[in-house]
């Protein structure tokens, strides 16, 4: 079947399986690999990918589902790095495998995109979906707030 | 000294490197330059085994090992880029090709920087030496005048400068120095190594550009899901795969054999697919009958019945100072206590995956390993190619912990690989890797000590029954099962006169292998909850108790390893201590409703304390704040040092503040992150992280951070509740 939906910008048409999850087509099909996989049942947030701005998890979303829909994922985000969520991750030395680090970066991405100034608790119920197994957590914390700071500035210079 | 009867010398040394010192006796992780192979190879040319310059002076240094999450393609190249004076941030890191004649692959037992800080620092010399003899050449000078600097040489008289870039190709032809005497830079001037580096591979994995092993895609490659028997040591009777091949995407179905010792794979049903999620559905429609095999029947309840008539009885005994049930039955204060582990899952964020592809006349493959040597042996034997045409690409990895130090993925990927003649990825789901793991073992503990009228320790006695590591390994079924359970239980600091350990070996056919930081991850919590329960009997202060016990300035031969083994300093535990307890406000008014625990722990020849809040609510304990002091001689990287503490303090938690892996019916019972819980961002601590400016030689910190982490936080929860936690991990039950 065959699915046309909008990825990073750009229209895009798969011939799939319906039932094939959105994670294994950008991997396997597209050959985008930032988007990665860890338990196939949501649980782990690995696969987070936005869809229509929202943070989904693709390990369980069929390709059915996104069509017509924008789809963003982490080599969406920016080409080079640049995106406020990702100096800031840099700043803070998040990445330790690094593995889990495009699904976290997409829901802090989503996280400010509603709250641009959240609390640590804000943090904490947002980004419980997000297993890191290398426990990077303290300092995904802090580079969620210096990457708040980040974008405020950058919006007050724009 | 060997356990290790059937393995040859070169998967021993690997196989020593994953466990450090714990799983043999009397063997030390080689490093370069001092191994009894080593001593007869050559000096390799650094020019080209470390250091790759090309004309237009792009700099690339050679990593020989692994990159896990750990930092080591930061902090190695740190040490190499000293010696030779570069500008850190213009360097590139290349992954060595397999090459045992000059590089120790194996990337395990927190080794990497204790073994490689000195041939690394000779090797980067060697190069230096022979750019600037290459510069005074060129210049016709004498070559004192010259001198390193800012990646090239200069001659201050003439101020002339010339590149490595410039140079390279000369100094290349320049005899190699001799890594023994070659000189090396004074510490005091070190610029690079001492100073804080952000991850050399940051960006890539802020940007989802790293590749992982499961990210490598070879054209035309098939992705293979291996349908295993569920049960430990089970086999394939039959199989009907009608189903599974309809299933649209699915290309080929194989068999593939058990292989057993050194690769303890599994073999099973392997279904190929032209992508992941066909291979996966495949395999759901696969029907196969099992061969139950000899474990069907093993469970935690009879482990645990195994454990108890085991602890009814004396077991070998291990060390034995003095009399110790003697100095207990007349000591003043008497404290018995039992403690349990149960069987504990890696679950790397990445599962386990491999790709390889055979050809006729070679073979290639893209591996996350710990031990990509033991991959390229694992290819060579199953493709029957000459060595020097199977190359093996080490990727990133997703996580490691001991579990990517196994070939058991390997093995499945080169078999399938093998008959099919095509590039294939095995993919293992979470399923897979939470039930198929070789796991931190099972065990049990019975701990009895006794405290004299002074408030000294009169006695320590522990025994130990478990399902060991070593047991695994050796072929005639456990010669010394105890080497990989104790490590520094077997020398605590603790001065005492009557010391006795006893070890019983338990039966199972559950896999076993090395956990972030091995036995020290049940040897620290038991020394160190002891030693707390012994203080409470004496009515101590248990920091000050501890002090007291540790006592004088002295060095520990290690127990296991007297010769080659470091010492435990006891002067730097006790600094570590003080640092701890004083950065964690010990002594100081606790708040209400906060428990306040403590811990100090010697593995990986360094050295770690830390101060633990708690509280207890619902039956739950949250974690608030953690104080570390750690000791790992120079620090390379101290940011690395600090996020490698950070890391094994969750690691830690990870196996104590939720789920066990449980075994009913010959298999494990948890599947997933759903019923083998993670920590999550909620339950993180506040964690500060002190590291000592020592001038020592440089020693671990993948994994010391580890063992004190939750000593510490049940130290705490006894300080809040007067409930001492002695099984894990901790239960509501256990706490009201």
């Amino acid at each position: 079947m065959a699915v046309t939906f909008t990825l990073n910008g750009k229209s895009q048409t798969v011939e799939v399986d319906p039932q094939m999850p959105l994670l294994w087509v950008l991997r396997d099909t597209l050959n985008m690999t930032g988007t990665k996989f860890g338990c196939g049942m949501a649980l782990c947030g690995a696969c987070t990918v936005h869809i229509n701005g929202e943070a989904s998890r693709s390990c369980i979303t069929p390709i059915s589902a996104v069509a017509g829909k924008k789809i963003m994922t982490i080599e969406g985000l920016s080409a080079d790095g640049s995106h406020p969520v990702q100096q800031a991750w840099m700043e803070e030395d998040v990445p330790q495998c690094g593995y889990c680090q495009s699904g976290q970066i997409m829901s802090a991405v989503a996280l400010l995109s509603k709250k641009p100034k959240p609390t640590d608790a804000d943090i904490d119920d947002f980004m419980s979906g997000n297993i890191c197994r290398c426990g990077t957590y303290q300092r995904i914390r802090k580079a969620i707030h210096r990457a708040a700071d980040l974008q405020t500035s950058k919006s007050k210079s724009a | 000294m060997t356990t290790l009867l059937s393995l040859d010398r070169r998967t021993f040394l690997k196989t020593g490197a994953a466990a450090g010192t714990g799983l043999l006796i009397g063997f030390h992780l080689p490093t370069f330059a001092e191994s009894a192979e080593d001593q007869e190879k050559k000096n390799p040319n650094p020019l080209n085994a470390w250091v790759h310059i090309t004309p237009d002076n792009h700099v690339s240094l050679i990593l020989g090992k692994s990159e896990m999450g750990q930092g080591i393609m930061t902090a190695l190249p740190m040490i190499l880029a000293e010696e030779l004076s570069l500008d850190w941030d213009k360097i590139k890191i290349e992954q060595a090709p397999t090459n045992p004649a000059i590089y120790e692959h194996g990337t395990g037992g927190s080794g990497s920087i204790a073994g490689s800080y000195l041939p690394l620092r000779r090797a980067g010399a060697a190069a230096r030496e022979m750019l600037v003899s290459a510069a005074a050449q060129r210049w016709n000078v004498n070559r004192d005048t010259c001198k390193a600097a800012d990646g090239g040489v200069l001659h201050g008289a003439r101020k002339n400068f010339l590149t490595y870039g410039e140079l390279a190709e000369d100094a290349a032809k320049l005899p190699i120095p001799d890594f023994k005497t070659v000189p090396l830079k004074n510490s005091e001037d070190f610029t690079i190594v001492g100073h804080d580096k952000r991850r050399y591979e940051g960006n890539a994995k802020a940007t989802g550009k790293a590749i992982f092993g499961i990210d490598s895609h070879v054209p035309g490659m098939q992705y293979a899901v291996i349908a295993r028997c569920p049960i430990f040591g089970g086999k394939v009777k039959s199989f009907d795969a009608a189903k599974a091949k309809a299933v649209p995407g699915v290309k080929d179905i194989i068999q593939i054999d058990a292989v057993g010792e050194g690769a303890f794979s599994a073999g099973g049903v392997a279904v190929l697919a032209e992508n992941s999620w066909a291979a996966m559905q495949g395999r759901k429609a696969l029907q196969i009958t099992w061969d139950e095999g000899p474990h069907a029947a093993e469970s935690t309840d009879w482990l645990r019945k195994q454990f108890l008539e085991n602890a009814a009885k004396p077991g070998k005994v291990i060390r034995n100072d003095g009399d110790a049930d003697a100095a207990i039955s007349g000591a003043a204060k008497k404290v018995e206590a039992t403690y349990e582990f149960p069987f504990a899952a890696h679950a790397t964020m990445e599962p386990m995956n491999c790709t390889v592809h055979i050809r006729p006349d070679g073979a290639e493959a893209w591996v996350p390993t710990q031990a990509p040597q033991w991959a390229q042996d694992i290819i060579v034997g199953i493709s029957k190619l000459p060595r020097e045409s199977v190359i093996v690409h080490t990727t990133l990895m997703g996580g490691g912990f001991g579990r990517r130090y196994m070939g058991d993925f390997v093995m499945e990927a080169a078999q399938i690989a093998k008959v099919t003649g095509k590039p294939v990825q095995v993919l293992w789901t979470r399923e897979d890797d939470m039930q198929h793991d070789f796991y931190r073992p099972a065990s049990y503990h019975k701990l009895s000590g006794g405290v004299d009228t002074q408030g000294n320790l009169a006695a320590w006695k522990h025994f130990q029954t478990s399902t060991s590591i070593d047991a695994m390994w050796s072929k005639n079924g456990a010669e010394h099962p105890e080497n990989s359970e104790f490590a520094t239980a077997l020398f605590i600091p603790y001065v005492t006169p009557n010391y006795r350990v006893e070890y019983t070996l338990a039966q199972s056919g559950v896999p076993r292998a090395w956990w972030r930081s091995v036995e020290h991850s049940s040897s620290g919590f038991i020394v160190e909850c002891f030693v707390d329960e012994l203080a409470a009997a004496a009515g101590a202060d248990p920091y000050e108790f501890r002090l007291k016990l540790i006592g004088d300035d002295r060095k520990i031969p290690d127990f296991t390893n007297p010769k080659e083994g470091k010492p435990l300093d006891t002067a730097r535990l006790k600094n570590v201590l003080k640092i701890a307890a004083d950065k964690g406000d010990w002594g100081k008014p606790v708040p209400k409703g906060i428990g306040r625990g403590i811990a100090a722990y010697f593995s990986f020849e360094s050295y770690t304390a830390c101060v633990a809040d708690v509280s207890v609510k619902n039956g739950a304990v949250k974690v608030h704040r953690l104080a570390y002091a750690v000791d790992c001689g120079r620090p390379i990287n101290p940011e690395g040092i600090r996020a490698q503490v950070e890391s094994a303090a969750i690691y830690g938690l990870s196996a104590s503040l939720h789920d066990a892996i449980t075994i009913k019916g010959g298999r494990v019972e948890q599947a997933n992150f759903n019923d083998y819980q993670m920590p999550r961002i909620a339950d993180t601590p506040k964690t500060e992280v002190h590291v000592v400016m020592s001038k020592e030689e440089p020693t671990g910190i993948g994994e010391p951070g580890l063992p004190v982490v939750t000593a510490s936080v049940c130290n705490a929860i006894y300080a809040l509740t007067k409930k001492r936690i002695r099984r894990l991990p901790i239960r509501g039950e256990d706490l009201a």
